[in-house]
C-alpha cells in the first residue's frame, strides 16, 4: 500500500507552507509541493491551502488567490469528493473560491492575535475528523488579524442544521463561551464544511499543533483522520 | 541670508571642504547628495568608529565581523547563524507603524544579504510611561507595524523586551534584531567582485520615498519640525519583502549570485559603494536603467532614494537570463543598473550626460571621523550617592512585591507578544516570555538561544556599568535555556554627540561592552549606533542593548522558565544590598539613584559555566535569571510559567525588601527534581558558585517567609496591568 499524498500550494506570499509539508511528513504521510501556476495537483489524494498573506492579501484576504492558476484543480478536486484542507488563509482562500460559505473579517479586537486556544470537534463526518469523537477538544494555535468568521442569519441556521460547523473555539474543557472566543467569531465558529463534508476550512492552524516540542499536538488529529481515511478509501 | 545648500543637507564646512579636496573640484547636486548620506553620522560612524574600535571583534567562532551587512558566527556542523540589531528609532518617534515596520524590513535584508534564511527576528522597545496618550499612541503603532511586517512574511518574532521611561517620551527606542541561518560554506558576501560583473537591482521601484533618510532624520535630534519630516520615512511592502526573501534564497541556492546587498539607508548609493570599496573595485552605474515609481527623478534623488524592498546582485553576464528567470519566477522586477569595474570608481549616467564620478573608497571607507570632547554629566556623583538601600523599608511588603510585579517593565507584555507570530517556520522551542528565545536547528537536536537586554537606569546611573550588564544578564539568559554564549551584536542608543556628556556615556559604554565581552568570550560582531535621540536637551537614557547568541546541543535539556511540583529551589549566587537604580527603588521609592549593582565577570562567568553544565547533564528543571525585580519576581515568574506555587525562605542577614529586591548581578533561581539534588550541589561546589537551598515548589500559593500570596491573585496583577494601562485610559479618552 503507497504512502498517502498530500499536495500544499504555494501561493507567493504563502507563510505556513513548509510547516504544512513538515506535518505532513511527521504524520506519516506524503507532502507534495505543488506551485500557484502549477495546473494540477501532482496526482495528490488530498490538498492542503495553508497559512500566510497569499499575493499579500491585498484587495481583501485570499481574494486574489481564488483566482490563482491552481485553483481550477483544487475546485475540481473539491467536486470530485476528495479531501480539501484550508488552514487559515487557505479558509479565507476557499471561502472566497465559494468552496465554503461564510466570510473570514478582521478580528473584533481589530489586532492580529496569536495564541494558543482549544475548539471542539462538532461532526466527525468529514475527512479530517473522521478519528475524533463530537465533543473531543483539541489545543491549537492561531495567528490571524482577520479570522472572525460571519454568514448570514440563513446561511448559519443551514449550517447548524445540516452540522456543518466542524470546529467551535471552547474553553479547555469544552465550554463554548464567549471568553473563549479569540476573534468574535459568530456562534465560536473556528472551522466549517462543505454540504459533501470533503472540503473543511479552520482558522486554528493543526500543522504547528503535531511536534509536542514547538507546540501542543492538537492538529495530529486532523492529520491522523485524513491518513487513515485516505489509506482507508484506498483498500 | 540662506546658508549654502550642503547645510541644509547635514554637511559641516569642513567636511564640504574635504569632499572638494577628495575631488579636486566642486561636487555637483548629485555628488553632493551622496557624501551627505555617505558621510551622515547614521552612514559613517564618525563619532563612534574612534570608540567602536576598541571593542574585542576575534574568536574561533566568529566568521565575519563587523563591517559586513551582519555578524556571522559559527555554530557548529557546518552551519553558520547571522545576527544583526539596529535602531530604528526616529522614523518610528514620528510614524509608528511604518517606522517600526520598515526597521524589520531593512534588518531582514541585511541578513539575506549574507545568504542566510531570515528565521528569528527580536525587538527590545522602550517608550515613554503609558498614562500619556502620545506614548500609548506610540506602543500601539510600533507593534502593530512590527506585526503587520514580520507576520506577514513568515518570519517568527521570538522575543524582545519591552521597558518604560520617562526618558523615552518623546524619543521611544526601537531596534529590531534579525537572525538567519546557512550553511557555512555558503555565504554570500556583499562585495561587487570581478571586472565586467553586471549589478542587477532586484526587487520595488524606486520612488522619491525616503529620500535624506539618514542625513535629516536620523543623524539629526527631532525638535518641533519633525512631524514635517513624516514624508522621509518610507513605507513598507511586506508582500514584496516575503517574494524578495524567496526569490533571493532560490538564487542562492542555485549558486547564482556572486554578491549580494540590500538596500537601506543612503539606498543605491550606500549599497554600491559600500560594494565597490570592499572588493577594491569600482562601477558604471545606468541611473535611466533603474525602474521607477514616476517619471522626472533628479539623479540625486534615484541615487539617495529609501525605496523599500529592493537588493543589489552581482551577477556574472553569461548567468543573468538564469537571474531573471528566478525573478520573474516569483514576479520581482529586476534591472542591470550598471557593471563593476575596474577604476575604483562610482561613475552614474543618466541620458548622455556624467551625473555623478566620485571614488567609492573616500564614500564608503574616508569619511570624516571625530574625536569628540568627553564630559561626566555634572550631578552625577551626587545621584550616584544617593543610595536607596539606606531608605526605610516598605511597611507592607506582600504589597510591595504586588507592586513591584505589576509594574509595566515587569508586568506580562502579553498584549505586545500575542500581536507576533513566534511559531511560524515551526522551530520555536521557547518564545516570547522565557528570558531566551530557543530556536531549533531544523533536522536536529541543537538548538540557538537569543536574548536581548539593556538597562537604561543602570546606563544613566553609570554607563560603563550599564553596558557591561547588558552583556552579563544577555549571557546569563541563554545560560539559564543551557546554552553557551557565543557572540554578540549590539545597538547602541544615545544622545546627541556633539554634547560632551552624551559622547562620554558613550565612551564608557563602549567600554564596559569591551571589558564584559573580552571577560566572557562573547565577541562583537557588529551592530548599530543611533544617536540623536533626543528633544531639545532631554535625552534618552544611555542604552546599550545587546543581543547574545548562543548554543545548546540537545534542545530537550533546555530548562523551562516554569516551576513544576515537588521540586527543589536554590539561588545561585551573592545577594547583596544593591537596590541603586533597581525596579523597586524606582517603583516603591519614585527613585533612579545611587550606584548600579557591581559585576565580578569572573563570577558571572562561574554561573553561567554552572547553568550549562548543570543542564547538558540534565539536573536543572527550572531556570530563570534575576534581573528586573530581584529574587522576588524571578520566584514569581518561575510560578506562573509552571502554574505552580513555593514554600521558601531566603538566605542571609540582609533586610527582607532587600533579600527580595535586590538586583545583584551573577545570580540565578533554579528549581531541581530530588533525585538531582546531590548532583547539583556538587556541581556548584565544582564550578565555585554560591548554591543556597530555597525550599520546594508546590500548591497554590507563593510564600517567601512571611509574604504571602497566590499563584492566582499574582497572575492576575502580572497580566492586567498593561491591558488596564491601555484600555482604561484611552476608554477615559
Amino acid at each position: 500500500m503507497s504512502t498517502p499524498t498530500v499536495a500544499v500550494v504555494t501561493f507567493p506570499g504563502s507563510n505556513d507552507d513548509r510547516d504544512a509539508l513538515r506535518a505532513v511528513g511527521q504524520m506519516g504521510g506524503e507532502g507534495i509541493a505543488v506551485w500557484h501556476r502549477d495546473t494540477d495537483l501532482g496526482g495528490a489524494d488530498a490538498v492542503l491551502l495553508p497559512g500566510g498573506f497569499a499575493y499579500g492579501d491585498y484587495l481583501r484576504t485570499g481574494a486574489i488567490a481564488a483566482f490563482a492558476p491552481i485553483m481550477d484543480a483544487v475546485r475540481a478536486h473539491a467536486a470530485a469528493g476528495r479531501p480539501v484542507l484550508g488552514v487559515c488563509n487557505g479558509f479565507q482562500i476557499l471561502c472566497e473560491a465559494g468552496l465554503l460559505p461564510g466570510a473570514l473579517i478582521r478580528n473584533r479586537t481589530l489586532t492580529f492575535v496569536h495564541r494558543r486556544v482549544h475548539v471542539r470537534v462538532e461532526t466527525a463526518s468529514t475527512p479530517f475528523t473522521a478519528a475524533a469523537e463530537p465533543g473531543d477538544v483539541l489545543e491549537v494555535p492561531i495567528k490571524h488579524g482577520e479570522g472572525q468568521y460571519v454568514a448570514d442569519a440563513a446561511a448559519l441556521e443551514r449550517l447548524e442544521a445540516d452540522g456543518q460547523v466542524v470546529f467551535r473555539y471552547c474553553t479547555a474543557l469544552g465550554e463554548v463561551t464567549p471568553d473563549a472566543n479569540p476573534n468574535g467569531a459568530m456562534r465560536n465558529i473556528a472551522g466549517v464544511r462543505n454540504d459533501a463534508g470533503n472540503v473543511v476550512g479552520l482558522m486554528p492552524h493543526p500543522e504547528h499543533a503535531v511536534d509536542p516540542d514547538v507546540g501542543p499536538v492538537g492538529g495530529q488529529t486532523l492529520f491522523e483522520s485524513l491518513l487513515s481515511s485516505l489509506v482507508g478509501a484506498a483498500t | 541670508m540662506t546658508q549654502p545648500p550642503y547645510r541644509d543637507l547635514g554637511l559641516t564646512d569642513d567636511e564640504f571642504q574635504k569632499v572638494e579636496s577628495t575631488l579636486g573640484r566642486e561636487p555637483n547636486d548629485a555628488e553632493l547628495a551622496m557624501y551627505a548620506a555617505m558621510w551622515s553620522e547614521h552612514c559613517s560612524y564618525k563619532s563612534s568608529k574612534v570608540h567602536l574600535r576598541t571593542l574585542p571583534i576575534d574568536g574561533p567562532q566568529v566568521l565575519v565581523g563587523p563591517g559586513e551587512d551582519a555578524g556571522v558566527v559559527d555554530i557548529g556542523d557546518g552551519l553558520a547563524c547571522v545576527f544583526k540589531l539596529e535602531s530604528h528609532s526616529h522614523p518610528s518617534a514620528i510614524e509608528p507603524f511604518q517606522g517600526a515596520a520598515t526597521g524589520v524590513g531593512g534588518i531582514i535584508r541585511d541578513v539575506l544579504s549574507m545568504g542566510a534564511r531570515p528565521v528569528a527576528l527580536l525587538d527590545p522597545l522602550r517608550f515613554g510611561p503609558l498614562e500619556e496618550a502620545h506614548n500609548r499612541w506610540l506602543l500601539g503603532g510600533v507593534v502593530a507595524g512590527i506585526g503587520q511586517y514580520g507576520n506577514s512574511i513568515g518570519v517568527p518574532t521570538v522575543g524582545g523586551e519591552v521597558k518604560f521611561a520617562v526618558a523615552h517620551t518623546q524619543n521611544p527606542t526601537v531596534n529590531v534584531m534579525c537572525v538567519g541561518l546557512a550553511p557555512a560554506d555558503r555565504l554570500v558576501r556583499a562585495r561587487a567582485e570581478g571586472v565586467g560583473n553586471l549589478l542587477v537591482l532586484i526587487g520595488a521601484h524606486t520612488g522619491r520615498d525616503g529620500i535624506g533618510g539618514v542625513s535629516v532624520l536620523a543623524s539629526r535630534t527631532l525638535d518641533e519640525t519633525s512631524e514635517e519630516q513624516r514624508p522621509s520615512v518610507q513605507i513598507g511592502d511586506p508582500f514584496y519583502e516575503k517574494l524578495l526573501i524567496e526569490a533571493c534564497m532560490e538564487l542562492i541556492d542555485a549558486g547564482l549570485l556572486v554578491g549580494l546587498q540590500d538596500l537601506g539607508g543612503a539606498g543605491l548609493t550606500c549599497a554600491v559603494s559600500e560594494s565597490a570599496a570592499r572588493a577594491g573595485t569600482g562601477a558604471d552605474l545606468d541611473l535611466g536603467a533603474v525602474p521607477l515609481r514616476e517619471p522626472g527623478m533628479a539623479a540625486f534623488e534615484i541615487l539617495t532614494s529609501e525605496s523599500q524592498e529592493r537588493m543589489l546582485a552581482v551577477v556574472r553576464p553569461e548567468e543573468l537570463d538564469e537571474v531573471r528567470a528566478v525573478c520573474e519566477k516569483w514576479g520581482l522586477v529586476s534591472a542591470v543598473v550598471g557593471r563593476v569595474t575596474d577604476t575604483g570608481n562610482i561613475r552614474a549616467v543618466l541620458g548622455d550626460t556624467i551625473v555623478a564620478e566620485v571614488p567609492a573608497r573616500s564614500l564608503a571607507d574616508d569619511g570624516p571621523e571625530y574625536r569628540r570632547p568627553l564630559e561626566a554629566p555634572p550631578r552625577l556623583e551626587e545621584l550616584n550617592a544617593d543610595d536607596p538601600a539606606y531608605a526605610n523599608p516598605p511597611s507592607d511588603l506582600r504589597g510591595a512585591v504586588l507592586r513591584v510585579l505589576g509594574s509595566p517593565n515587569v508586568a506580562s507584555k502579553r498584549w505586545v507578544t500575542e500581536q507576533y507570530d513566534s511559531i511560524v517556520q515551526g522551530n520555536t522551542i521557547a518564545g516570547p516570555g522565557a528570558s531566551a528565545a530557543v530556536l531549533r536547528l531544523e533536522g536536529t537536536m541543537r538548538a540557538v538561544a537569543l536574548s536581548t537586554d539593556g538597562n537604561g537606569r543602570y546606563g544613566h546611573l553609570d554607563p560603563y556599568l550599564g553596558a557591561a550588564h547588558a552583556v552579563a544578564e544577555a549571557a546569563r539568559n541563554v545560560a539559564c535555556a543551557g546554552a553557551r554564549p557565543l557572540a554578540i551584536t549590539n545597538c547602541l542608543n544615545f544622545g546627541n554627540p556633539e554634547r560632551p556628556e552624551v559622547m562620554w556615556q558613550f565612551a564608557e559604554a563602549v567600554r564596559g561592552m569591551g571589558d564584559a565581552c573580552r571577560a566572557l568570550g562573547t565577541p562583537v560582531t557588529g551592530g548599530n549606533v543611533s544617536f540623536y535621540n533626543e528633544t531639545g536637551d532631554s535625552a534618552i537614557w544611555p542604552t546599550a542593548v545587546v543581543g547574545m547568541l548562543g548554543v545548546i546541543d540537545d534542545y530537550r535539556l533546555s530548562p523551562r522558565p516554569a516551576f513544576g511540583p515537588g521540586q527543589v529551589v536554590y539561588l545561585l549566587g551573592e545577594t547583596f544590598a544593591e537596590v541603586g537604580g533597581s525596579e523597586y527603588a524606582e517603583v516603591m521609592l519614585g527613585k533612579v539613584s545611587g550606584m548600579p549593582p557591581g559585576l565580578d565577570f569572573e563570577r558571572e562567568a562561574a554561573l553561567h559555566r554552572l547553568l550549562v553544565d548543570a543542564a547538558s547533564r540534565n539536573v536543572l528543571a527550572a531556570a530563570q535569571d534575576c534581573a528586573d525585580g530581584g529574587v522576588a519576581v524571578a520566584l514569581a515568574e518561575l510560578a506562573l510559567g509552571g502554574e505552580t506555587g513555593f514554600a521558601v525562605a531566603l538566605p542571609g542577614d540582609l533586610p527582607a525588601h532587600l533579600a527580595l529586591f535586590s538586583e545583584s548581578a551573577s545570580r540565578a533561581v533554579v528549581s531541581v527534581v530530588p533525585e538531582n539534588v546531590e548532583a547539583f550541589e556538587a556541581l556548584g561546589n565544582e564550578h565555585g558558585v554560591p548554591v543556597a537551598r530555597l525550599g520546594e515548589t508546590g500548591g497554590p500559593r507563593m510564600v517567601i517567609e512571611d509574604v504571602e500570596l497566590t499563584v492566582a491573585e499574582a497572575r492576575h496583577v502580572y497580566e492586567s496591568a498593561i491591558p488596564d494601562l491601555l484600555l482604561s485610559r484611552a476608554e477615559a479618552g
